[in-house]
């Protein structure tokens, strides 16, 4: 049986589209519809705009049209409704950040991805939920309320952006854009049997993405399959004069990468870093990446153990270096140009104490207050410089396995989706969480999650490939690799 | 390394320009202490002669064209102000 419209690959769509056999406007109907039905249940969105969602699939099947007579070559995202995560601008519409602070704020202009999705051809959805400022790894952050994940309604979607992954795992979107500080793309993929890829670090601009951590954050697409989430990356990619950390490379044709790739019948050198594969590793999860490794093996590629002697410092590393950046960006939020404002201020410091008090959750207090004492007079070179440094290891280690490997294999996350409420009260637990995302942010690197799994529970289990720097394609073609072995992406979440 | 016991979360409250409830203190007291207890692990690494990392891709002298574009209008710079009139933001008196 075919898939229903709302679980089809990005592939899949354009070709029917392309063919005339289905309109931009009748998918989007279908989203529409589904989340609807579903979203009460899964609560993926913050919000949606069905008027403006309808006026731009209708725009879409317009220029199809125009196109079509013209003949002249279609864009590579047209009529594919794509969610936002509710950081990423998108103008005139709503941009909270799943936070108190910003529930009535309007965009008033397009980030650049935003405006590259549209040139693309894309319908940009709805505003999906996250941990606060992106600041989680469950979206229970979220000031608005939990994202469930679609696989069983009890357990979190995996965060930061587990709008983004709930979305497009229950098909209220055919794929979706997050972002990635410490493995907000990647967790929940893995959590949610998505394709998840955070970039590397300056190949995707972060203008008009609300600012966490300024030298970690990236944004990343959600995709049903390696080649969707290819064509995506494709669209948003590049330089931009708006944001200076992006850098000037020519962005190649991904999915023809990956085309050539598969051709050239590459034998792939693999690092499988013993660091990763240590206490506290789900033993279910352990075994299906196991197995990945083992048809990775059975294709030809070589499996090498590598070591990343200062892993488990990454978490410490982190948790400094991102909260140290999220204070200093978080300054911004005083209740005077934007954002909520204290109606009991008697003067103006007055103003910042309460507007702030009233205007953040827990855990964003939290890490302003932890990321405020790094760096404060007296403790920033015990804390701050001294991160630093470890993250130049971190980094060194990455760059040293590098010469032996083509690219990296683990676990994405330790565990599968955990139980609403299990980790909510006890942040260190939370962090942990992310101990094998977080190394490749502090080292600039492009990582992907692919599904490689279910527990016996029937609960998805994600399989991380860490890149090179700047080489997505080669990245993607690994992935893409293994992704033609098996079926995981396939299956839909019984909703 | 200092201890985690130097955190005065009412000195690094203040200056981070958030009030605090009694709740709150007792509860963030409680988990940063297990954070910096935590990262207190950073100790055992030797860092003697290492740089600081502060970008993985460190870009500098990053120049722009000088040329004028559009920003954002006075409309729509205002139009998120909690309180705006005569095309400025109100703010509580600042001087006596």
């Amino acid at each position: 049986m075919p898939d229903l419209l709302f679980n089809s690959t990005i592939a899949d769509l354009s070709q029917r589209m392309g063919r005339g056999e289905l309109s931009s406007v009748e998918l989007m109907g279908s989203v529409i519809a589904r989340t609807k039905a579903v979203d009460g249940r899964v609560r993926a969105f913050n919000s949606f705009d069905e008027g403006d969602a309808l006026a731009q699939a209708r725009a879409s099947d317009e220029r199809r049209a125009r196109a079509g007579a013209g003949g002249s070559q279609s864009r590579p995202l047209e009529g594919i409704p794509i969610g936002m995560k509710d950081v990423i601008s998108v103008s005139g519409q709503p941009l909270t950040a799943s936070s108190r602070m910003l529930a009535h704020f309007v965009s008033p202009y397009d980030a650049t991805v935003t405006r590259r999705l549209r040139e693309a051809g894309a319908i940009c959805w709805g505003r999906l939920n996250l941990d606060e400022f992106a600041m989680g790894s469950s979206t229970e952050n979220s000031a608005f309320g939990v994202t469930s994940n679609p696989w069983d309604l009890e357990r979190v979607p995996g965060g930061s952006s587990g709008g983004s992954a709930a979305a497009v795992a229950a098909g209220e979107a055919i794929a979706s854009l997050g972002s990635d500080t410490g493995g907000s793309i990647r967790q929940p993929a893995a959590l949610c049997n998505l394709v998840g890829l955070k970039p590397s670090y300056g190949r995707v601009s972060r203008y008009g993405l609300i600012a966490f951590a300024s030298s970690l954050d990236q944004i990343g697409p959600f995709a049903r399959s390696v080649g969707d989430a290819a064509t995506v990356l494709g669209a948003i990619s590049g330089h931009d004069p708006k944001d200076s950390t992006s850098l000037r490379m020519d962005v190649p044709d991904y999915n023809r990468g990956i085309a050539e790739l598969a051709r050239s019948g590459r034998k792939w050198r693999l690092g499988i870093p013993k660091e990763y594969f240590g206490e506290g590793l789900d033993p279910e999860v352990g075994a299906a990446v196991q197995g990945a490794i083992d048809e990775y093996r059975r294709m030809g590629c070589e499996i090498r153990e590598v070591s990343l002697p200062h892993t488990k410092y990454a978490v410490g590393a982190y948790y400094i270096i991102a909260t140290a950046e999220c204070s200093s960006n978080l300054a911004r939020f005083d209740g005077v140009r934007y954002g909520h404002r204290s109606k009991d201020a008697t003067d103006a410091l007055d103003l910042y104490f309460k507007s702030r008090a009233e205007g953040f959750g827990p855990e964003v207090k939290r890490r302003i207050i932890l990321g405020t004492y790094v760096l404060s007079s007296g403790y920033y070179d015990a804390y701050y410089l001294r991160a630093q440094k470890v993250r130049t290891l971190i980094r060194r280690d990455f760059l040293e396995a590098y010469k032996e490997v083509d690219a990296i294999v683990t676990p994405t996350s330790p565990t599968p989706a955990f139980r609403k409420g299990e980790k909510a009260a006890d942040p260190l637990a939370m962090y942990l969480n992310d101990i094998y995302t977080i190394g490749v942010n502090l080292a600039g690197l492009p990582g992907i999650s692919i599904p490689c799994g279910f527990t016996r529970g029937g609960l998805p289990i994600g399989l991380q490939v860490i890149g090179q720097p700047f080489k997505e394609t080669e990245l993607l073609a690994v992935a893409d690799a293994y992704e033609r072995t098996n079926d995981w992406r396939t299956r839909h979440p019984p909703l | 390394m200092p201890k985690p016991e130097d955190f005065n979360l009412d000195h690094v409250s203040n200056l981070a320009r958030i009030t605090l409830t009694a709740e709150e203190k007792e509860r963030f007291a409680s988990q940063l202490g297990d954070v910096l207890a935590y990262i207190a692990q950073l100790n055992e690494v030797n860092v003697e002669g290492i740089e600081p990392t502060a970008h993985a891709f460190p870009v500098v002298n990053v120049w722009a064209e000088d040329v004028p574009e559009a920003g954002l209008s006075v409309e729509d710079a205002l139009r998120n102000a909690p309180e705006r009139r005569d095309n400025m933001f109100v703010v509580p008196k600042v001087v006596e």
